[in-house]
């Protein structure tokens, strides 16, 4: 039952996207403009050390699963202004498939979005130099990393209950975090005191590896090491907000 | 012996400092409809809220064809439907896939579902929109969508907050011609409401509710027949002829005979329907133009008014 009930969830949630193909269409322009942005406007003046669209294109895919994990926060809200979040409390279905039905679906549709990037990507210069296994690796990272933020970003969804202040309290939390990283430039660039916090940052542990699983830097230790250490951080993000986010919906209000 | 399908008894809840329900009680018979009668934040939403396992109660016992909905919530989910103010559906998907994708959370097959959603459609007169977006339909053809939608799983017990608030009146008509449907069919309804005349046209017991206190309950008859009675409005022609008109109703017998000045409208309440005939005779006796003449029920307010003293003020 709590299987069938989330592909039920799942399935609704990826129909809105047939229904209304812009959605999908405006969730791509956004990743599409920061990636031709740094490209031709900032990437002549950071110093990545190699060619900057080899360098920028892992930062943005983890940035792209990222802004596709806010979704599900405002997604949230959306049901529950409009009063779906009740139907389905009076169904007897498992309770738990709203959420996981709509992480999951976020997860899906970042798979398309993710490989478009790729595709826009290999248009204007990058390349993949590591091998296909590093590259199924990092997309799976990826994925993880974005359905990790899907659980984070349902509980702002949940504590807001208000589509406007789930976008706002988004960008909020999501921006730090992805500027406050080694997406755009390398971490050594920070001042000190910000390079330590973008060492810890989640975001760059996970960009650090998708970028060297994808171009084949460092030796195969150091490759795994850091796949490790993107999957260790997904797993504990999945771990402590995920619970968060069951008590949320469970709390009546 | 009749057969209690809802059993409230003692219900409370607060949110914070605001006491949304104090203390009510009542059973609804099987097979019969009653109305929760009461002004906006009266405490009628919250308590369908509790009934439908959406809130829990801060004390007292509820249930549902005798399953508890504190302790057993899974049991009254499968038996019951709501529709409403608070229930919904999705915007973004056709009315054919929102019925199917109800019928299939209550684990019916996918077949099942979508011949269950057919057959609603078909029911509900909306087959030609099925295959479009809901952000196309007009509102009553979104609530009845919504009450499609409460019916996918068969309940035996309907709970149905405000159905018509905000309809027109030719789509109230036919939502209450579905309601009586139903209940012939032997469905279990609970619904809410602010107007009277809801309450009258389709409940077979109407519990008034107030500041979360039941405070009167009985059959539509009792109910009018404590807070009175239809009110009889005659618009005169010319202002100046007021005081003559005012003293002819009053020669009827009327309880009550009200002026409204900025109206050139006079009312008074009819004991029986006798005492039309009798005021119209008095009015033309007297050569008084009628300008208009209407016979109304009394308003929530009105009864309020009788029953508690005081207007039916909103609390929020």
């Amino acid at each position: 039952m709590v299987w069938s009930d989330m592909l039920t969830m799942v399935e609704r949630n990826l129909l809105q996207y047939v229904r209304i193909p812009q959605l999908l269409i405006f969730s791509t322009i956004q990743p599409v403009m920061f990636l031709l942005l740094f490209t031709y406007v900032f990437g002549g003046a950071i110093r990545s050390g190699g060619s900057y669209i080899d360098f920028l294109l892992p930062g943005i895919l983890v940035q792209t699963a990222v802004f596709g994990a806010m979704q599900t926060g405002i997604g949230l809200a959306i049901d529950l202004t409009k009063g779906l979040i009740d139907r389905f409390r009076s169904l007897p279905m498992a309770r738990s498939s709203v959420l996981t039905g709509r992480t999951a679906a976020d997860t899906m549709r970042n798979v398309f979005v993710v490989l478009l990037m790729l595709a826009v990507g290999y248009a204007i210069g990058f390349r993949i130099h590591g091998t296909i296994s590093d590259a199924m690796t990092a997309f799976a990272i990826l994925l993880l990393f974005g359905f990790a933020f899907s659980w984070v970003s349902a509980c702002v969804g949940l504590l807001v209950r208000n589509i406007e202040t789930a976008q706002v309290a988004g960008f909020i939390w999501v921006f730090p975090l992805v500027f406050a990283s080694s997406v755009f430039v390398p971490v050594e660039t920070m001042p000190n005191w910000l390079a330590a916090f973008a060492e810890l940052n989640p975001v760059t542990v996970t960009v650090d590896a998708v970028r060297a699983l994808l171009l084949g830097s460092g030796d195969v230790a150091s490759r795994a090491g850091g796949a490790w250490a993107a999957l260790a951080y997904a797993a504990g993000i999945v771990a402590l907000f995920s619970p968060v986010a069951v008590y949320l919906y469970r709390r009546d209000v | 012996m009749s057969v209690a399908s809802v059993s409230v008894r003692n219900l409370r809840k607060s949110f914070g400092e605001i006491q949304a329900v104090r203390d009510v009680s009542f059973d609804v018979e099987k097979g019969t409809v009653l109305g929760l009668l009461g002004p906006n934040g009266a405490g009628k939403t919250t308590t369908i809220r509790m009934l439908t396992t959406l809130l829990e109660p801060d004390g007292g016992t509820a249930s549902v064809e005798g399953h508890d909905v504190l302790t057993h919530p899974d049991e009254v989910r499968r038996i019951i439907g709501l529709a409403g103010q608070y229930a919904a559906v999705d915007e973004n998907l056709t009315g054919w896939e929102n019925l199917s994708m109800v019928g299939r959370l209550y684990h019916l097959s996918r077949a099942d579902a979508n011949e269950r959603a057919v057959e609603l459609l078909e029911h509900f007169d909306l087959s030609d929109a099925a295959d479009r977006r809901l952000a196309t339909y007009s509102g009553g053809m979104r609530r009845r969508l919504d009450l499609a939608a409460s019916l996918v799983g068969r309940p035996s017990v309907l709970f149905l907050d405000e159905p018509t608030t905000g309809l027109d009146p030719q789509s109230r008509l036919a939502l209450w011609q579905s309601i009586r449907e139903l209940v012939s069919e032997g469905t279990t309804v609970l619904l809410t409401t602010q107007y009277l005349e809801e309450a009258d046209r389709l409940s077979d017991r109407v519990v008034v509710i107030d500041k979360g206190v039941v405070i009167e309950e009985g059959t539509p008859e009792d109910l009018k027949s404590k807070v009175g009675v239809d009110v009889l409005e005659i618009r005169i022609a010319h202002i100046s002829e007021v005081n003559k008109a005012a003293a002819a109703l009053r020669s009827t017998g009327a309880a009550e005979v009200k002026v409204d000045f900025a109206l050139n409208q006079l009312s008074m309440p009819l004991e029986s329907m006798g005492m039309l005939p009798k005021a119209v005779r008095a009015l033309d006796v007297a050569h008084v133009e009628i300008d208009d003449l209407a016979v109304r029920q009394p308003t929530l307010d009105e009864v309020f008014l009788k029953l508690t003293g005081h207007h039916a003020e909103s609390t929020v």
